[in-house]
């Protein structure tokens, strides 16, 4: 090793100047854009003396191995399961490495939006390469200092050892001399038989920090001279600001500042006026002095009851966009004797992480820095460049760990505002959202209606007809509306395709000047509910139990073995008298869900859920322990999204404000789960949101087995049942 | 001037004797564990102990608080080894974990108050705290984990 110097806090900018000079920091870059065979020499950002082999590896000459997490920590588990991939192949102990979040950059990380479950899905090939990749090199850098076979030496926990004279040296030593090699094209990959790390249910590197408040969310994040703000916007999206008396605001101490904001969404405005104290408490005391008149005349409102209305016309006079046909479903719909034509509904909703929305921005002039709870680095790299015209390199975006997501935190309205406010300031700020704000100024997840045709021949589907009335969100960001959203068959499991032979699927195109965006599990959270109480429709029509109706259109292998594991685990079988038993089996983001509800009728009125089974089936994964908690949490928000909240609007103000009349399940609301995984070495699917989807309509399948009773408009009370 | 006991540390306050708790900890005394989640005491992120009792910081003047001896997440034990903080690493209870110092801190109360603690007990004391990730089963487990290494640490 000939590198001494390790300056772990040396600053970006002067190690370009000391790397300039002597290139003293090197990294064996491998392209994670393009393929990972090619060896770049490089400088390293981040450290200097430390040896960057690939965007996730980074090796100082301690020893010391930095693996980087690209993605954001919602509590899904990215912060371990992307070290868990790495040190499988890396050969390193979990309690030995240090993880660090990346910073935006996408030229480095690849896609670094944490969404659509794809973290794991849309990376673990690469990193499982990558690491075994550095593992070679540093073997190899091994057996040429000891002049011996490259086949005698193995590596394990941060060294390389040479068997036959049990001689050893740690990952710091050989970094160096490792950087020189070139990168194996094809590394060795081990079968999921010799994993030691992934695949089992190693304990999550980042709970202890979560258990003495020693971790930092984007709301804990302090820096030099931050201001505290916060921002009374229009209640109205596309609102703006007439006047605004700031007298009384500027009179609480610690009000600095009160002045006129924007907060762009997409090529969209809403306007608010911000308060800039120098602590949270004065700020959100001068907002309520504040007296703003808004102007939101000149763009239709909508209320709950008309966008209902709305919906439930256009999806019976219109066919709408056709995203999937096949066969002639319309023809056989129009002869069949007896057929089955519902709507069902389903509402808006806010993500409401336990985290408020938050970022805290400081606007330099010639580049700008943020730190915050993101899901989307990147994106806001493109937009704050745009809207600011600040090269896109120079706007520097730092992930915080997340105090909760759920597709909210992929925004860049937040980080846009808080950049305006510091530019007019001067100084770094901390825009501080209420509950109220993030509840009720969305974007929210679009409530969507649908239509749900369909026949019956021989027991099975003869014709089956979709078609869906709800705001698209692609809309927001210039999608065109001549096309069908193509979401409209998520969470739709794609082996029906095979067994119903004519069927169709629309989109109607509906729009509002209601913001709406992802939320977990996106629009397989409301089409799962339609399409499979449907399945259940139809099942009953055709006399057969619903898990076997199932059974029989969903012929492909992986769906066969999943519904013999919902099965087995469940009892469904075996269920007694006085047991509503409900099924629904979804797919989302390349995974396949099933679950089984069990409900009994409250003694105190209405009825209860008793137990939910879920067997998911992602193909290849890290940890189960994180998939058991993903699915659980997913169940837990299920519940939620159909039984205790939704949001309403009325002339396009949400009705909602707090926790008090946008509930939240508790604990004492919650039945026993039971997550089961499919052992399988098929090709990774998503684990945060599958989970999600399957839950309303097997809790409302179970609730007709029990009761007759048919739900077909989310969100129900289970006391009213 | 206010003077708070926070974790067994006197700090001398210029503020609002209006300003709720949850704000003087977070920003004056720069404790940041203690959590902002609805400002009006309906989750459950910001409790601390008060004299030894669960109260919710975002409601909680700072005049009250005033000469009383406050707990925070920070302070309920000295190396996260509390049997309740225990028995959330166990089993992994946290997802996001932004709500667990106010779980945390109401499962102390109740553990203190009642050993054993049966479903229903649990449900009552932790009905006020909100989890948006759905961590409640492991809540739960962890809760009865924790009430069992309370009774071994007793016990010997």
């Amino acid at each position: 090793m000939t590198q001494s110097r390790n300056n772990d806090n040396f600053s970006r900018r002067s190690f370009l100047k000391v790397a300039g000079l002597g290139g003293a920091a090197l990294c064996i870059g491998l392209d994670f854009i393009s393929e990972a065979n090619a060896a770049v020499i490089k400088p390293h950002e981040a450290s200097l003396a430390a040896i960057e082999f690939n965007p996730w590896i980074i090796i100082d000459p301690t020893g010391k191995v930095t693996i980087i997490d690209h993605r954001a920590e919602m509590g899904q588990g990215s912060y371990h399961s992307v070290p868990q991939i790495v040190a499988e192949e890396l050969e390193v102990d979990l309690k030995d490495i240090n993880v660090e979040f990346a910073i935006g950059n996408e030229k480095k990380y690849g896609g670094q939006v944490t969404g659509g479950s794809s973290t794991i899905r849309g990376s673990y090939k690469n990193l499982l390469k990558l690491s075994a990749s550095a593992r070679e090199m540093l073997t190899t850098a091994a057996a040429m200092a000891w002049s011996v076979p490259v086949s005698e030496c193995y590596a394990q926990s941060g060294h390389i050892f040479h068997k036959p004279s049990g001689k050893k040296a740690g990952y710091g030593e050989l970094a160096f001399a490792a950087s020189k090699l070139e990168a194996p094209k094809e590394p060795k990959l081990k079968k999921i038989s010799e994993y030691k790390l992934i695949r089992k249910p190693i304990r999550r590197i980042d709970t202890a920090a979560k258990t003495n408040g020693s971790l930092v969310f984007g709301l804990d994040k302090r820096i030099p001279g931050l201001q505290f703000a916060s921002v009374e916007r229009d209640p109205r999206f596309l609102g703006k600001v007439k006047s605004f008396d700031a007298s009384e605001a500027l009179k609480v101490p610690g009000v600095k500042k009160v002045f006129k904001v924007t907060m762009g969404y997409y090529e969209f405005n809403r306007e608010g006026v911000v308060v800039v104290a120098n602590s949270t408490w004065a700020a959100l005391q001068g907002r309520k002095k504040l007296k703003v008149t808004w102007d939101s005349g000149d763009f239709k409102h909508w209320s709950t009851p008309e966008i209902l209305k709305k919906q439930g016309e256009l999806i019976q006079s219109q066919e709408g966009m056709p995203l999937k046909t096949q066969g002639t479903p319309t023809e056989l719909l129009a002869k069949a004797l007896k057929k089955i034509d519902v709507t069902y509904q389903t509402p808006y909703q806010s993500h409401c992480a336990m985290e408020p929305v938050n970022c805290i921005a400081h606007y330099k002039g010639d580049s700008v820095e943020i730190w915050g709870p993101i899901q989307a680095p990147g994106w806001i790299q493109d937009y704050v460049s745009k809207k600011f015209g600040i090269d896109k390199e120079k706007v520097l975006v730092n992930m915080t760990f997340l105090g909760g997501g759920f597709g909210r935190k992929a925004m860049t309205d937040y980080p846009h505002e808080a950049v305006a406010i510091s530019k007019e300031i001067g100084t770094p700020v901390q825009v501080i959202w209420t509950r109220e704000d993030d509840a009720t100024l969305g974007p929210f997840r679009p409530g969507i209606s649908y239509r749900c045709e369909g026949t019956i021949a021989n027991g099975k589907i003869e014709a089956l007809k979709f078609r869906m009335a709800g705001q698209n969100n692609d809309h927001w960001r210039g999608g065109k509306k001549t096309e069908p959203n193509r979401s409209t068959s998520e969470g739709f499991l794609k082996p029906y395709y095979e067994s119903i032979k004519n069927l169709s699927i629309s989109d109607v195109l509906f729009e509002t000047s209601i913001p709406t965006s992802f939320w977990r599990s996106v629009y397989a959270s409301t089409n799962g509910f339609a399409y499979e109480s449907f399945m259940d429709e139809m099942a009953h029509q055709a006399g057969t139990d619903p898990l076997d109706f199932r059974r029989a259109h969903l012929q492909e292998e992986r769906c066969q073995k999943l519904i013999d594991k919902m099965e087995e685990v469940s009892g469904w079988k075996k269920r007694k008298k006085n047991e509503g038993y409900g099924v629904a089996i979804t797919e989302c983001f390349e995974t396949t869900v099933g679950q089984v509800v069990k409900v009994s009728k409250n003694p105190n009125g209405g009825v209860k859920i008793d137990k939910v089974w879920a067997v998911m089936d992602c193909g290849w994964y890290v940890n189960p322990d994180i998939i058991h908690a993903q699915v659980e949490g997913s169940i837990v928000m299920g519940i939620g999204a159909a039984t205790t909240h939704q949001i309403t609007f009325k002339d396009n103000v949400v009705e909602q404000h707090n926790f008090y009349d946008y509930p939240m399940p508790r604990i004492n609301e919650i039945p026993a789960i039971e997550v089961h995984i499919m052992e399988n070495e098929a090709d990774a699917g998503g684990v945060g949101e599958p989970g999600l989807p399957p839950l309303a309509p097997a809790l409302t399948n179970a609730i007709f087995d029990l009761t007759g009773k048919r739900i077909r408009t989310l969100p129900f009370k289970l006391s009213e049942v | 001037m206010s003077v708070l006991k926070i974790n067994g540390q006197s700090y001398t306050m210029d503020a609002d004797e209006n300003m709720p708790l949850l704000w003087a900890i977070r920003d004056i005394a720069g404790l940041t564990g203690t959590k902002f989640g609805c400002g009006v005491a309906q989750c459950g992120a910001c409790v601390v102990h008060l004299d030894g009792e669960a109260v919710r910081s975002c409601v909680t003047k700072l005049s009250r608080a005033e000469g009383k001896s406050i707990t925070t997440i920070e302070g309920l034990s000295k190396n996260n080894d509390h049997p309740v903080q225990q028995a959330w690493q166990d089993i992994d209870v946290p997802q996001c974990g932004y709500c667990h110092s106010g779980q945390i801190m109401s499962a102390a109360v109740l553990l203190r108050e009642n050993p054993n603690p049966t479903d229903e007990d649990i449900d009552n004391a932790m009905a006020g705290n909100i989890c948006r990730c759905g961590t409640y089963p492991r809540i739960r487990k962890a809760i009865h984990n924790a009430a069992e290494l309370q009774r071994k640490a007793t016990k010997s």
